[in-house]
């Protein structure tokens, strides 16, 4: 693995490839978890729904891991970044590794995290680095629908009856926690931000927060307090326990069948 | 075969989702350049979305139809600008009515702006019956470019190809 080289490397380019590592693993590992809804939503639409919302995602971190490769000089594929890197090369926040839980829980982290999409490729569209730029304007696009069907949920639920609501209550404040580190400066976001391909995540919190204020307004719902304890070390690669096990289900066939095509 | 034949060959390419409508009516053929003098062909196709699985489809099959006109192909992916439903022809549109799919409204404008809390109904006419009355069953259907719908009127089901 020539990753050491690279990073000695004084352009701007390894910055750059461990912060679109960073978009491209929040996206990939959110896909896969979405991934496991098929067959286990509460109607066949929604199953297809959460699929396409992960489809989207998977075609998202495709392109950023095809242009990791290219910026950190390593040459590595999608595939070999996607498979054959260990849970510790992972730089995606917790938010998105958390086991699936019941169908609130789904919709407020989408919420979260599209809000959060939203806000960042809004931002991204005028990146200097040209493919980040591209994947950002036509994501965009995609994320905005996933934020409203999130929203229409979130809505439906908590202004439904009296176990959706608590439900939803329950699922806002189940994923408060994880909230946070979205919004987290770490040093490859801020050197990326300097460069003019990133932007700093510290800059987006707010009107994140707005977006999801509003929905959880109209949903007759209010927002958890924030909790004591928070995660964070998900960009340095200090993941939470389900990650492990989703990454084994994730890559164990192609690093069985190395080679192997299909 | 003249390139003209070649660039047509390609241009007629059904998208492999549906069918009823070419690469070219859908608007993600973005280039297409004959060099008769190479015999050589330059392509360029947009996704509609990120994760679209039929993109690899699409580029096999361009490279067996100018394989089969005895050209030599080169098939490139653009990401940007990002493609619009507003790309669609009106031949192409036609086409999705007539097979039983609403073609797709003017395109919203993505930005930073607030939630936009769309429980409020959009005009969408059947493609069966033309009623305007018609209802949302789900926000995904059978493709990602896809929604789910219903008339009032005839009480058919049609998918809606989704304004993006």
């Amino acid at each position: 693995m020539s990753s050491d080289t690279a990073a000695t490397s004084a352009a701007a380019k390894p910055v750059a490839a461990q912060y679109l590592q960073g978009l491209a693993d929040d996206a990939l590992v959110y896909a896969q978890r979405l991934g496991e809804w098929i067959s286990r939503g509460p109607q066949i639409e929604e199953d297809m729904a959460l699929a396409n919302v992960g489809l989207d995602l998977l075609g998202q971190a495709r392109v950023l891991l095809t242009r990791v490769g290219e910026l950190d000089g390593t040459g590595r594929s999608e595939d070999d970044l996607a498979y054959f890197r260990d849970e510790r090369e992972y730089r995606n926040v917790h938010l998105v590794e958390q086991e699936r839980g019941d169908f609130g829980f789904e919709m407020a982290r989408l919420l979260w995290f599209s809000a959060y999409q939203c806000e960042l490729y809004a931002a991204l569209r005028s990146s200097a680095d040209e493919i980040l730029a591209g994947v950002a304007a036509k994501a965009l696009k995609e994320v905005t629908y996933h934020q409203d069907h999130a929203a229409q949920w979130v809505v439906r639920l908590g202004d439904g009856t009296e176990e959706s609501h608590r439900r939803m209550h329950d699922a806002l404040v189940a994923v408060q926690p994880y909230v946070a580190e979205l919004f987290e400066d770490d040093p490859a976001s801020s050197a990326a931000a300097e460069a003019g391909v990133g932007v700093l995540p510290s800059s987006l919190g707010e009107a994140v927060s707005a977006r999801v204020a509003a929905v959880v307004e109209e949903a007759t719902l209010s927002l958890p307090e924030p909790s004591r304890w928070r995660s964070r070390g998900g960009r340095d690669g200090i993941h939470s326990r389900p990650l492990g096990y989703l990454l084994a289900e994730m890559q164990h066939i192609a690093r069985s069948h190395p080679g192997a095509t299909w | 075969m003249t390139s003209s034949t070649v660039a047509q060959a390609i241009s007629d390419i059904p998208d492999p989702e549906v069918p009823v409508i070419t690469i070219q009516d859908l608007g993600i053929l973005r280039h297409l350049e004959v060099d008769e003098a190479r015999h050589h062909v330059a392509v360029t196709i947009t996704p509609t979305y990120s994760g679209c699985p039929a993109m690899e489809a699409i580029e096999r099959t361009i490279r067996h139809e100018a394989g089969r006109a005895g050209y030599t192909c080169e098939v490139r992916t653009r990401l940007s600008p990002a493609w619009t439903t507003d790309w669609m022809t009106e031949r192409g549109r036609e086409r999705l009515r007539e097979f039983g799919i609403a073609p797709p409204g003017i395109a919203p404008t993505p930005g930073a702006g607030a939630v936009a809390l769309t429980l409020q109904r959009r005009v969408v006419a059947c493609p069966q019956c033309g009623s305007t009355d018609t209802e949302e069953i789900a926000r995904f259907g059978s493709t990602a470019c896809k929604a789910l719908r219903r008339c009032r009127s005839c009480r058919e089901p049609f998918d809606e190809f989704k304004a993006l």
